[in-house]
């Protein structure tokens, strides 16, 4: 329960800066998402549906494969937020700022 | 013949990889690439030809035990699609070596990671794996966008990166829903687990969407005009043949796996391929440049695509597989012409140009040819896949959608016919020369790749048979998936 409740909040947060309109806020949203993907990922763990699949591990072992998926997830969401954010530098290199709104008319 | 698999996806990786460390020296990276592109090329080649005859090849990565092991497998769709992609790889390296648009030292391990990305979503049976492989696709090509860095490329970077993470957070959450639900990410076994599954359904139905975003489909395509012709112009070859068709293929194979089980959703299928195909030809028509009318028809085109899933019979699938693999050529070709005019008359702004036809007759040919395939005339490659897919779609009784495809295609005829007067009849507005910026063999190069192009989508018009032998097996394999199903869940 406290999980879900986790990961609503974490992806209103998200969505809601995901619809601002500078990119560095966006960035922000991306990372909210990114954690509650994560939380989530970690919350769907369960070993019922398959064995121990470690030698030596008591079945109070926790299940590997979302704990895997949350790590992938983790980098790859990091990648991407430093990509984000080289692009928010670049567009303030470029137009002045990084509020895609305001630069849209100039062409 | 299963060690195969992983190695169409470590070349092209290890290409990347080499070709990062060898910023300096642009030959030594081209050669690279383009082994990657043919190494894969091969590969989905005698992959084709052990599957089509052997069934589905597998291959468990690291040979973890069944539940955690990444499962690789090619059934006929992923080896057909293995070619293709090569082949549209290897085009949009010749156009960008021409335009001298490979002069950029990351451009060549980009590429090669894009194409190490595509590879692993077309050959992976896992979920997850999946996810991963669209991301590595993905991150390649957000920085292929941007390499120029200019004001528009920039603009256009924080749109697509914006929609394709929005898709892939969705993606992601989607797969944390449906693990949670039944407990595997492997393809197969979700056929069995998720239909009847009311919480796996509602995880599918986010990966649904975020497919769909991908995919380029009505109402989630309005990135994919707005991103792709602000690329460069052999970038833009690029990802039309690579990015948008993963996306399609994905759903082939959620379709063929998992979809058709769910009730009630073929028909919704059907509908968004139709709008699909609407709005995205009338965006086509009101183009104002080469490029743009080009990348609007895309996603008309996506719709061709999707609507036989919609019908799932094997002449629907089998039409569905022969239209792909013309419509890869085809687009590849005349966006190679749009690159090619961009080069030769320093744009492609329907307003700038004039006249082609007389002043360059070749450029002229190179663009009528895989025009007329693209609108489906007789006897191009594009009539036999329209022919095909219409036929099999007032067979299944959707005479509705069989109806728009015919009244799209008299659409996309039309706004072949504005490039064409826009471009290439009339006069030549006055303008000043842009001059050979280009030597003579890369302008001949620049006009002679869409030429062949057209030239094999003319001839395989009357000679499509064997092609089409080979769509039906692909769709046999579709529509009855069980070879899929029994090769990657093991006993």
């Amino acid at each position: 329960m406290s999980a879900a409740v986790v990961v609503g909040l974490l992806a209103a947060g998200g969505t809601y800066l995901v619809l601002q309109r500078g990119v560095v806020r966006v960035a922000l949203g991306f990372t909210l998402l990114g954690h509650a993907a994560t939380t989530l990922l970690i919350a769907a763990g369960g070993a019922d549906a398959r064995g121990v699949p470690f030698a030596g591990a008591g079945p109070g072992a926790a299940d590997p494969l979302p704990q895997a998926f949350a790590l992938t997830a983790i980098v790859i969401s990091l990648g991407l937020t430093a990509f984000l954010l080289a692009l928010a530098f670049r567009s303030r290199d470029v137009h002045g700022s990084d509020d895609l709104e305001t630069t849209e008319g100039e062409r | 013949m299963s060690g195969l698999i992983p190695l169409a996806f470590a070349f092209p990786l290890t290409a990347g990889a080499l070709g990062t460390l060898l910023r300096g020296r642009r030959a030594a990276q081209r050669l690279l690439t383009v082994a990657a592109a043919l190494v894969v090329l091969a590969l989905g080649v005698v992959l084709l030809a052990e599957v089509r005859t052997g069934g589905v090849v597998t291959d468990d990565v690291g040979a973890w035990p069944d539940g955690l092991a990444i499962v690789l497998a090619v059934d006929p769709l992923a080896a057909l699609m293995l070619c293709v992609t090569a082949g549209a790889t290897l085009v949009a390296l010749t156009v960008a070596w021409a335009r001298g648009e490979d002069d950029h030292p990351l451009f060549h391990p980009l590429v090669a990671s894009l194409l190490a990305g595509v590879v692993l979503a077309l050959v992976t049976a896992d979920l997850f794996n999946l996810f991963v492989a669209f991301e590595v696709m993905l991150i390649a090509s957000y920085v292929l966008l941007a390499l120029r860095g200019g004001r528009d490329q920039v603009r256009a970077g924080v749109v697509y990166v914006g929609t394709n993470l929005l898709a892939s957070a969705l993606f992601l959450l989607g797969v944390g829903l449906v693990y949670g639900a039944t407990g595997t990410v492997n393809l197969a076994r979700l056929a069995t687990a998720v239909p009847g599954d009311s919480a796996a359904l509602a995880g599918l139905s986010l990966l649904l969407v975020a497919v769909a975003a991908k995919a380029g489909l009505v109402p989630l395509h309005g990135w994919l005009p707005r991103a792709y012709v602000h690329a460069g112009p052999a970038v833009t070859v690029l990802f039309s043949g690579l990015l948008t068709k993963v996306g399609v293929y994905v759903l082939y194979r959620l379709t063929s796996l998992i979809l058709v089980d769910v009730t009630g959703l073929a028909p919704w299928l059907v509908a968004v391929a139709a709008v699909t195909m609407v709005v995205g030809v009338v965006g086509a028509v009101g183009g104002k440049d080469m490029r743009g009318i080009l990348t609007f028809h895309m996603v008309s085109q996506v719709g061709y695509l999707v609507l036989p899933l919609g019908l799932m019979t094997v002449d629907a699938v089998a039409a569905g597989v022969l239209y792909l693999v013309q419509y890869v050529a085809v687009k590849a070709a005349l966006l190679a012409v749009a690159a090619a005019t961009r080069s030769l008359e320093g744009s492609d702004r329907l307003a700038d140009l004039g006249g082609l036809l007389r002043t360059r007759p070749a450029l002229g040919i190179a663009f009528l040819l895989p025009a007329l395939a693209l609108a489906g005339l007789p006897p191009t490659s594009g009539f036999v896949g329209k022919y095909l897919l219409i036929d099999a779609a007032f067979a299944a009784g959707s005479w509705w959608g069989g109806a728009v495809m015919l009244g799209v295609s008299l659409l996309t005829l039309l706004s072949m016919i504005k490039i064409l007067t826009g471009a290439f009849w009339g006069e030549r507005p006055e303008r000043p020369d842009p001059g050979h910026v280009l030597t003579a063999t890369r302008r001949r190069v620049l006009v002679g790749v869409p030429l062949a192009i057209g030239v094999a989508a003319v001839l395989l018009g009357p000679a499509a048979a064997p092609l089409l032998e080979l769509a039906r097996d692909v769709a046999t394999g579709l529509v009855d998936p069980s070879g899929y199903l029994t090769a990657v869940v093991r006993p």
